[in-house]
């Protein structure tokens, strides 16, 4: 079996991994680590202070995020 | 006093030994042609659908640790425990990123540990060795860790008896009976149990965050007591908002806390077991949810302060024991049924994790020391064998921490296993997507940054506990010469030294031309996905022709 060459890898399997779209999950990375953002009480959100909704918030950011790369970076 | 909880604890009882016995008829679900094979106990055939994954990673990262800690930081500090929510919104991006080149080269190299991945990447054993005790031992006290958790319910429930072996006799027998089904059926019993565990979960975390704010004032009420409890403590770093000090050990706690936690052997061992790449990709959007539970979770902290709840008194004489909180508080507010559910919804939350956990420790027990040092000859099935014994001596161990160490040692001990596990991120993550690091390099790092991780740690007092060592991960830069009253995760420090370490030592090693192991990986395995010709019996040419099914 190791005898036969191994198969070219299709242009589309190669690029996969290396889809532009990648770098938007530097976003939901990067802006839950940015303190001045929510590191504040007001506006409030159904009483909760602006830390602690924005913050939760964020985890949409997050599903937005990967859920978008991944539908863009599917093999089609 | 354990009369009063009498509804509670048959609850309790009845729902955690009906989960058990699913734990043993979990060895015949999705039963494969042959159970004798490391990849069926130990990975579960790494067949999981989208579902089961959900349930199984969920259930494996968010602990029941997780779950009475959390509140209890937040009851304790206030806003520096949130830190869970960017910490477990980070790792999905993370995780989709960098695990899935990790499931994709185990796919196709069979591989089942991150040690495994780091020998044939490096031509390395030795540093899969040090990958592979790492692992071990930053798991062992995350197992413990677990029954810390099943303790403050079973202690809420008035279930403590005088005397060591009175006081955990509860707690020997739950991990006898998780051994026992771990045992048989492997992976495959967690990942049924997390089914109930989780919807347990989501429905006693649904009723509490509706019923307990309309209870106790509302939200704004609960945060108004959270803020007078804290402006009326002594100590200067508790508020529910962060302080000008505290800011820079909350980023870099999240950061490092997600970066380890994609490196913890049982996440791998999760992700491992699904069945492509599709179903890992899909699930970074749908795990977040458990992330919002945990949000939400956290929260119950404050409601534990503006229900007036005191904690339960620790080991110690005089010390409090704040994991208690949040089991008081369904005690307190809810009835007794009720109250036994979100119990049993915290037991048998212990019991997914601490069965990942541990058969992920005694995975790269038989394949990286057993396999590597001891027999190398050894058939899957022989592997299978090792596995499901070492599984056994790692709960044991964990009981043991318990039953006779002070459990804030395994407290301790964890908080050192997230910044230990840490250091093998040059080789297990980079390594994914560099060969560029020399072997060398990489074990010079690693004993710098574990160095420097435990001398950090050292050097950190606690003032509420009075100890004088190992008091936190936070480490006050003045230590290091600065003229300031921040703190900084010690993790993430030493991680960065360990890979400044491995670049210089590589950089020499190169120059001076120290033979490198070689790289059994091609560039071309960090995408192979399901049915990819190199693994399957399938003439490559048919495969290759197979159109992908559209979804």
């Amino acid at each position: 079996m190791d005898t036969e060459p191994r198969p070219e890898p299709t242009p589309v399997a190669v690029n996969r991994d290396h889809s532009p779209w990648n770098w938007l999950l530097l976003i939901p990375i990067v802006v839950p680590l940015l303190t001045v953002l929510f590191n504040a009480d007001s506006p409030r959100l159904f009483g909760f202070p602006r830390f602690y909704w924005l913050q939760l918030a964020f985890i949409l950011l997050g599903v937005g995020t990967t859920t978008l790369v991944y539908q863009m970076t599917r093999r089609r | 006093m354990w009369r009063d909880h009498l509804t509670e604890i048959i609850i309790f009882a009845v729902l955690f030994l009906g989960v058990s016995a699913m734990g043993f008829v979990a060895a015949r679900w999705r039963r494969p042609d042959d159970m004798a094979h490391l990849d069926e106990w130990g990975l579960g055939g790494r067949s999981f659908g989208g579902w089961i994954t959900w349930f199984l990673v969920g259930g494996d990262l968010y602990t029941a640790y997780t779950f009475v800690a959390v509140p209890a930081l937040l009851f304790g500090a206030g806003a520096a425990g949130f830190f869970a929510v960017p910490y477990t919104v980070i790792i999905y991006p993370l995780f989709f990123l960098v695990l899935i080149r990790l499931w994709s080269v185990s796919h196709r190299h069979g591989f089942v540990t991150p040690a495994d991945f780091v020998r044939t990447r490096f031509g390395s054993p030795t540093m899969a060795l040090l990958v592979a005790i790492t692992g071990i031992v930053a798991t062992m006290p995350y197992i413990a860790l677990q029954l810390v958790g099943i303790e403050a319910v079973l202690k809420t429930m008035g279930l403590t008896g005088s005397g060591v072996l009175a006081r955990h006799a509860p707690i020997i027998i739950a991990f006898a009976i998780l051994a026992a089904y771990t045992y048989q059926s492997g992976l495959r019993a967690p990942a049924l149990i997390a089914f109930v565990k989780d919807t347990l979960i989501y429905l006693v975390i649904l009723v509490a965050i509706i019923y307990l704010p309309y209870k106790l004032g509302g939200w704004s009420g609960i945060f108004e007591a959270a803020d007078k409890k804290f402006d009326a403590s002594a100590s200067a770093t508790d508020g529910i908002l962060l302080n000008a000090n505290n800011q820079l050990q909350y980023i870099t706690l999240a950061l490092g806390s997600a970066l380890a936690l994609f490196l913890y052997p049982h996440s791998v061992t999760g992700v491992l077991a699904s069945r492509n790449r599709d179903v890992i990709k899909r699930n970074m959007s749908a795990l977040p949810a458990y992330s919002l539970l945990l949000g939400l979770i956290a929260l119950l902290g404050y409601m534990a302060i503006a229900a007036g709840i005191k904690p339960l008194p620790g080991n110690a004489a005089g010390s409090t024991d704040s994991n208690t909180v949040v089991p008081l508080l369904f005690d307190a507010k809810f009835p007794d049924w009720f109250a036994g559910i979100a119990f049993a919804a915290i037991g048998i939350g212990a019991l997914v994790p601490a069965a990942i956990m541990s058969i992920a420790a005694a995975n790269l027990f038989t394949r990286n020391i057993y396999k590597e040092y001891l027999r190398r000859d050894a058939t899957p099935a022989q592997e299978a064998s090792v596995s499901k014994v070492a599984s056994l001596v790692v709960k044991i161990g964990a009981v043991a921490c318990i039953v006779f160490l002070d459990p804030q040692f395994s407290i301790d001990l964890q908080l050192i296993g997230g910044v230990i596990i840490l250091q093998t991120l040059p080789s297990v993550a980079l390594g994914l997507y560099t060969r560029w690091l020399h072997r060398g390099g990489l074990v010079a790092g690693w004993i710098a940054g574990m160095g420097l991780g435990m001398w950090m740690l050292y050097q950190i007092p606690n003032a509420a506990t009075k100890r004088l060592h190992f008091g936190g991960s936070a480490f006050p830069l003045s230590k290091f010469g600065f003229d300031t009253p921040k703190t900084i995760y010690v993790g993430l420090v030493a991680v960065v030294v360990n890979l400044v370490v491995a670049i210089v030592v590589t950089a020499i090693l190169r120059a001076g031309k120290v033979p490198d192991g070689v790289d059994g990986t091609q560039p071309d395995d960090y995408f192979a996905d399901e049915g990819d010709p190199r693994i399957t019996p399938t003439p490559p040419e048919e495969a290759y022709a197979e159109p992908a099914p559209r979804v």
